[in-house]
């Protein structure tokens, strides 16, 4: 994928994740209330919901703008080659993905 | 993005911050997601790692992370408005001592949460 592409999907990614992030960021500031736990949690994200369809959107998001920015950094602040920073993006890239979606199926009950 | 600014400038800072942060977030993710997986052998494998969260040490990185979370927000979004729309004058620098306001002030709505 040229760079040209990877920029778009950089910044596409983030202009998606911004209403995302502060959903989350009031959601972990309501959750916080009363300290948390497992039933609290799972009470509010669990079953059919659109928790599950954000979450799972959110995790797709994340899993591309995460690694683009690591990317970035090993290229030009840790000189690596572009194949190296590549092959690491790409590791973590599936890595996130994959926990992320396992993580929103065990909140949400794979009520996707 | 690349940085011409000279360094310590306002300009350079929130480039730095910016990448540091969201460094940051990306190795905190899939410790993150690790956790909430634990959902899946049932309430009691999540609810043993939350009665670690609450250690004062965990509460204090949490609250780092909030902040640093609302702080690559306010800074990815300068980058996005720097880049796609015309913008100068002093509400460039504006932006990012806002963006340092309202993610510290997103640290204290953490805060009380946790203490109230």
């Amino acid at each position: 994928m040229t760079e040209s592409r990877l920029y778009a999907l950089q910044r596409l990614s983030a202009v998606l994740m911004a209403p995302m992030v502060i959903t989350h960021l009031i959601t972990i500031m309501i959750a916080v209330r009363g300290g948390l736990t497992a039933e609290e949690i799972l009470a509010r994200t669990q079953g059919f919901s659109l928790w599950a369809v954000f979450y799972t959107f959110f995790v797709i998001a994340v899993a591309i703008h995460a690694p683009l920015g690591l990317r970035k950094i090993l290229i030009e602040w840790m000189k690596a080659s572009t194949r190296i920073a590549n092959g690491i993006a790409l590791i973590l890239s599936l890595g996130v993905l994959a926990l992320g979606l396992r993580a929103v199926i065990a909140v949400t009950g794979g009520g996707v | 993005m690349t940085s011409n600014h000279p360094r310590w400038s306002i300009s350079y800072m929130a480039f730095v911050l910016h990448r540091l942060s969201g460094l940051a977030l990306a190795l905190f993710l899939p410790f993150h997601f690790l956790v909430l997986g634990l959902a899946i052998e049932g309430e009691a494998a999540l609810d043993a790692m939350l009665v670690w969260t609450e250690n004062p040490l965990v509460k204090f990185a949490e609250w780092g992370l909030v902040v640093l979370f609302g702080l690559h927000l306010m800074l990815g979004l300068r980058v996005l408005i720097l880049e796609w729309a015309p913008w100068s004058g002093g509400l460039r620098h504006g932006w990012v001592l806002a963006g340092v306001a309202l993610a510290m002030l997103g640290g204290f709505g953490f805060l009380a949460g946790v203490i109230g």
